[in-house]
């Protein structure tokens, strides 16, 4: 069923009574020739792509819980390609391009939105790191512009310019930022998968992977167990328990991210707005109106999925600090996400040392922008047992060598200095 | 979260700094190789349940503490100093 303008009129004419389910809800084969283990977003991409650039469309993807239920419909969607580190900077701006095609590609409103994001800088020395990174990302072939104070006013007057503590230096702009909304990736992703013949099953969660003399066989599943050529492994938050099956240790500890949304209000927030500080905090309104914000994780190893109120309270005063019209706001909820942090802030797509076992984590708090151009990449690399260009430097050995760790921070491969 | 500090007993945790697993003061011999080194320095179990890990009581008496806690409820079970070793 293809959406169309047409197609919407018609169904609001009609009682909205021609709507079908838009994934079909199979039972598991004996055999496939892919099994992708997490049906995130970036496992759900990687099924699309596999189907859609490839022509592999025996795959079945094995989610345990609901599509959209993970860290895909958790987190604060934006979508940006600022990246700065050689490996990071051209992946990034690969997922930007295929995030710019995405909606028609799968003929599906994401509701991506390019409103731009202003990261603000409150130093000289903010300034010029501000200024590295947008040359960065210029010469990686995007777009950045500096924005005065003068200009700043005019574009985000509710900003509190005057502060003593953070006086507000000026800002960077990079226009084709944006938002897109959370489920919708998913359900577009996972329509588009199973339009191409990916049979996505939930409510199955493996327990075992299978090998053979180095050789992977297939998996032990909730639902059985089920053959495959090749296994790949992407479930961001859980990694460690996933790997863990093959014998794998990772350098991944998993953390705790909080966000923050508001009860909804009239349009006020037209961009996606940063601000460095002595911390972090980041702001965007979502199209049914809550403000959208957070901050750094709490900064110790969790999966509970909700954190700590010394960073709530932090979030908080960093918000009150940059625009205190928000104090007017109510907190509508918060909750917190499972973040795989690698030890050099950034993501893993490889190999792994069992033949036809490959492994996409480590996304940090940065995964959702990835997912166009994590799925493109990591079914490059399952199909052709090669890396994509893009995607090539995110290699696990990279920890173990100290060749192409990509710090993005300037903080060395460290585990709590993410 | 309150951590209990073994010398100064529970606090909060905004008192102390986090550093990671206690796996940190097995540390490998200097000639260990690099395979040890790495592994050291960068793999984790990164357990979902029970796991040690290693505090700072920054703004308290300054010790290292092992604190045994669950990462997937926040449910704190003991701690120790870390001068004193393995449990």
């Amino acid at each position: 069923m293809a959406f169309s303008a047409l197609r919407v009129l018609k169904e609001g004419l009609t009682g909205n009574s021609g709507w079908t389910p838009h994934w079909r809800d199979p039972a598991p084969k004996d055999e496939y020739d892919v099994v992708i283990i997490g049906g995130g977003g970036h496992g759900l991409a990687t099924a699309y792509y596999l189907a859609k650039d490839h022509g592999i469309t025996n795959v079945a993807v094995l989610e345990k819980g609901w599509i959209g239920g993970g860290n895909v419909g958790r987190n604060t969607t934006i979508v940006r390609a600022n990246y700065m580190m050689p490996g990071n900077s051209e992946f990034y701006s690969h997922s930007l391009k295929l995030w710019e095609g995405l909606e028609q590609d799968l003929n599906y409103n994401v509701m991506h939105s390019q409103r731009g994001q202003i990261t603000l800088f409150n130093s000289d020395g903010a300034r010029d790191a501000a200024m590295r990174r947008a040359n960065a990302v210029i010469n990686q072939g995007d777009d950045a512009e500096l924005l005065s104070v003068g200009q700043l006013k005019k574009t985000l007057p509710y900003l509190d310019y005057d502060q003593t503590r953070f006086p507000i230096y000026g800002g960077m702009l990079y226009r084709r930022a944006g938002t897109a909304r959370h489920d919708a990736v998913a359900w577009g992703l996972a329509r588009g998968a199973d339009r191409r013949g990916v049979d996505i099953i939930q409510n199955c969660e493996v327990t075992g992977i299978d090998t053979q003399g180095g050789v992977v066989q297939g998996v032990q599943t909730s639902r059985g167990p089920i053959r495959a050529k090749k296994v790949a492994i992407v479930v961001a938050g859980r990694s460690a328990q996933v790997a863990a099956m093959a014998g794998m240790r990772l350098p991944i500890e998993s953390h705790v991210l909080q966000a923050f949304v508001t009860e909804g209000l009239k349009p006020c927030i037209d961009h996606v707005v940063s601000y460095g500080m002595l911390g972090h905090f980041y702001i965007s309104q979502s199209d049914k109106g809550g403000l959208v914000f957070g901050g750094n994780l709490d900064g110790y190893a969790s999966y509970a999925a909700r954190g700590n109120l010394p960073m709530a309270e932090h979030v908080c005063e960093a918000a009150m600090t940059l625009m205190p019209m928000i104090g007017r706001a109510k907190m509508l909820r918060s909750w917190g996400g499972i973040m795989d942090m690698s030890s050099d802030g950034s993501p893993i797509i490889d190999k792994t040392h069992i033949d036809g076992l490959y492994f996409n984590g480590g996304w940090c708090y940065g995964g959702f922008k990835a997912i166009p151009a994590s799925g493109n990449c990591y079914a490059h690399l399952i199909a052709q047992d090669r890396p994509h260009p893009a995607g090539a430097g995110f290699r696990l050995d990279r920890f173990a060598t100290g060749r192409g760790l990509m710090d993005e921070e300037g903080t060395g491969s460290q585990h709590n200095l993410h | 979260m309150k951590i209990p500090c073994p010398l100064c007993g529970a606090r909060d945790s905004r008192e102390f700094s986090y550093l990671g697993h206690a796996g940190l003061l097995d540390r490998p011999a200097p000639d260990a190789g690099d395979a040890a080194w790495d592994d050291y320095l960068h793999n984790r179990d990164n357990p979902a349940g029970v796991t040690e890990d290693l505090w700072s009581h920054d703004y308290g008496c300054a010790a290292w503490v092992v604190v045994t806690r669950n990462t997937a409820t926040h449910g704190i079970l003991s701690s120790r100093l870390a001068k004193d070793g393995a449990a």
